[in-house]
């Protein structure tokens, strides 16, 4: 299901710690990181790595929010709305977010590219409005910044394609 | 009082501040070897003497928090350090400032407690979200590692450490001491029923000490210059560098080193340039979205300190100053906050679990002008069955903000009631 590469990542995620099942909030990460969500098969390949069941990586998975039960846009964007965002904007943000991509909150793009959610504080409530694109944080957001910052994701996206 | 210098921050503005290099340059890890010349004892007895408060919340004596971990006599075998990087309370993002910019001040904190208290492990906690900084501890440590500050042996004392970065998945209750400790064993962040305490049955069921970053970042600062220097920085029982992380309506928001117990309105003013674009205050949460709500009024005349705040009714919490002008309306934020602890609740004890939702459905009637005339006594209710009746301190987390803002601006709560049921006027029903 992995490469040896992300195996050895994974084990030697599991080697920090005296039991093996504490590495399994970390290494599922990686596998997020490889696969975008955390799929049964992987739950189930997860739970035979630290020995447990497969229900117990399901009860896991589904309490903590970053971790995706299903597939995402390429760009997964993280908008904070709690109270320091609402505060400085993030309404706003969030409205223009919708309209340049046309879907709301929890779909994805008709182009597959992009998925938006909105999450509550992010802890960078200093430089509000702020959200995430995949583990990258982008802050201080301005309409004209969102504009950018999505122009950058469909370039980067683009060069990808064709390469 | 001297100008006060920063502690936590003094390097913040180099170039490179998160590496070994400029640390070292700057005086860094003197106080490690400091440290590693005392005995284990005379550690905390610097730590109890500065009368260090925990800085993530509740303003325990750290000191004390540390004297309640069993004798290696009493309870032989691991104990463990953990260092609570979860910072997941809305308005809160002062220890993102150390773990980007001062990751070694953090690690060596780490250090020299964990051989205060003769730990081995120590985890640090960091908050999912945080991938980036979660990178920079781990560059840091493997730094620190190279140059034999942990490991084997560390500084030739025979003694062991090992620091390890934990990557949380994202959930405010993990913040909770308790259940930190259940996402650090790979499970769901439940909280545990108290006692037994960590310090006896924590990780693995073995002794634990749980601090959070600033707490731990402080203590390199206490060996190198004794308690008494730190018991000299603000008023009594109150004391050290702070961290205060402001957020909203300020021109110039973030986060600010200062002394324990500045006036809020000091801070606000003089440090963050005053409230944006040239309008009035209209209210402060102190210290964090878990603390009650001040008017104007009361933050321009409150000190930044544990038990000043508590006079004034409110909290010192994560002294992360919420700052709201004149145009905020108090019904939206109530819907905002109580939105966020339904959402945040872990489900494990009723009152919290439906208490929030209930909450949250009625804080939404409300901004949508349909509040009915017995809701604000309904919420007051809910909020009382809540009250000191649940597993974790989530639940008064969630219902003391919401009964401060109805308190205290209940009549932009009433002026949302619907018509056909506003008792007030003589219409009612
Ligand atoms: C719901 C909840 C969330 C919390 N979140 C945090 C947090 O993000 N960071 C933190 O240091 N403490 C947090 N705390 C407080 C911890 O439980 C604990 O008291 C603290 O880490 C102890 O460290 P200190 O004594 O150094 O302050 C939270 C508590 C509760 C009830
Ligand atoms: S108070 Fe709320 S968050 Fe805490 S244990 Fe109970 S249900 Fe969970
Ligand atoms: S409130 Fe948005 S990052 Fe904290």
């Amino acid at each position: 299901m992995f490469s040896d590469e992300i195996i050895r990542e994974i084990d030697d995620i599991i080697a920090r710690y005296p039991v093996p099942r504490s590495g399994l909030i970390p290494f599922l990460h990686v596998i997020q990181r490889e696969q975008g969500w955390i799929s049964p098969e992987a739950q189930t390949w997860a739970a035979e790595r630290v020995g447990i069941s497969p229900a117990e990586v399901a009860g896991v998975v589904t309490f903590y929010t970053m971790f995706n039960t299903r597939p995402v846009g390429r760009y997964l964007l993280q908008l904070c709305r709690t109270i320091s965002c609402k505060l400085r904007g993030s309404r706003e943000i969030r409205n223009h977010l919708e309209q340049a991509l046309s879907i709301k909150p929890g779909e994805t793009s008709a182009d597959g590219l992009f998925t938006m959610m909105e999450v509550e504080c992010l802890g960078a409530c200093g430089t509000a409005p702020a959200m995430m694109i995949n583990e990258d944080y982008h802050e201080n957001l301005t309409t004209e910044r969102v504009d950018e910052i999505l122009a950058a994701c469909r370039r980067d996206a683009g060069t990808e394609v064709e390469r | 009082m001297s100008a006060f210098e920063p502690v936590l921050t003094r390097i913040v503005g180099i170039e490179n501040s998160h590496t070994l290099s400029v640390y070292e340059g700057q005086g860094g890890y003197q106080a490690l070897r400091r440290g590693f010349q005392l005995d284990p004892d005379t550690v905390i007895e610097h730590v109890k003497n500065s009368n260090l408060r925990g800085r993530g919340g509740a303003g325990f004596p750290t000191g004390v928090k540390w004297g309640f971990l069993p004798s290696q006599e009493q309870s032989p075998g691991p104990r463990y350090l953990v260092c609570n990087a979860d910072e997941s309370e809305p308005g809160t993002f002062k220890d993102r400032v150390i773990l980007r910019h001062n990751p070694h001040l953090l690690i060596e904190g780490c250090l020299l407690s964990c051989w205060a208290l003769r730990a081995n492990h120590c985890f640090i906690f960091i908050r999912g979200e945080y991938a980036s900084e979660a990178k920079i501890v781990e560059r840091a440590i493997a730094e620190a590692r190279e140059a034999g500050y942990l490991g084997r042996n560390v500084l030739g004392s025979g003694f062991d450490i090992e620091v390890t970065v934990h990557r949380s998945g994202g959930a405010y209750i993990c913040g909770e001491e308790t259940a930190l400790l259940e996402c650090l064993e790979g499970k769901r962040g439940y909280p545990r029923i108290r006692p037994p305490f960590p310090a006896v049955v924590g990780l693995y069921g073995r002794p634990t000490v749980i601090n959070n970053v600033e707490t731990l970042a402080c203590v390199p600062s206490i060996i190198e210059r004794g308690g008494e220097w730190f018991t000299s920085l603000g008023p009594e029982n109150n004391t050290g560098p702070k961290l205060y992380a402001v957020s909203g309506h300020v021109e110039r928001p973030g986060t600010y080193e200062l002394p324990m117990g500045i006036p809020l309105a000091e801070l606000i003013e003089e440090h963050c340039g005053g409230i944006w674009r040239g309008r009035k205050l209209k209210a402060v949460m102190p210290g964090g979205s878990s603390t009650p709500v001040l008017t104007a009024e009361e933050a321009l005349a409150v000190n930044m300190d544990y038990d000043s705040l508590a006079k004034a009714g409110s909290m010192f919490g994560s002294a992360a100053v919420i700052v709201m002008d004149e145009t905020v309306d108090m019904v939206q934020v109530a819907f905002n906050l109580i939105r966020f602890y339904h959402h945040e609740s872990c489900g494990q004890c009723t009152p919290c679990r439906e208490g929030c939702g209930w909450l949250e459905k009625i804080m939404k009637r409300y901004t949508e002008g349909r509040g009915s005339a017995g809701d604000a006594a309904l919420v007051l209710d809910i909020c009382d069955n809540i009250a000191f009746k649940t597993i974790c301190p989530l639940g008064d987390a969630a219902r003391m903000p919401l009964e401060a803002l109805i308190t205290k601006y209940r009549a932009e709560f009433d002026a949302r009631i619907a018509p056909s049921t506003f008792a007030g006027g003589g219409g009612g029903r």
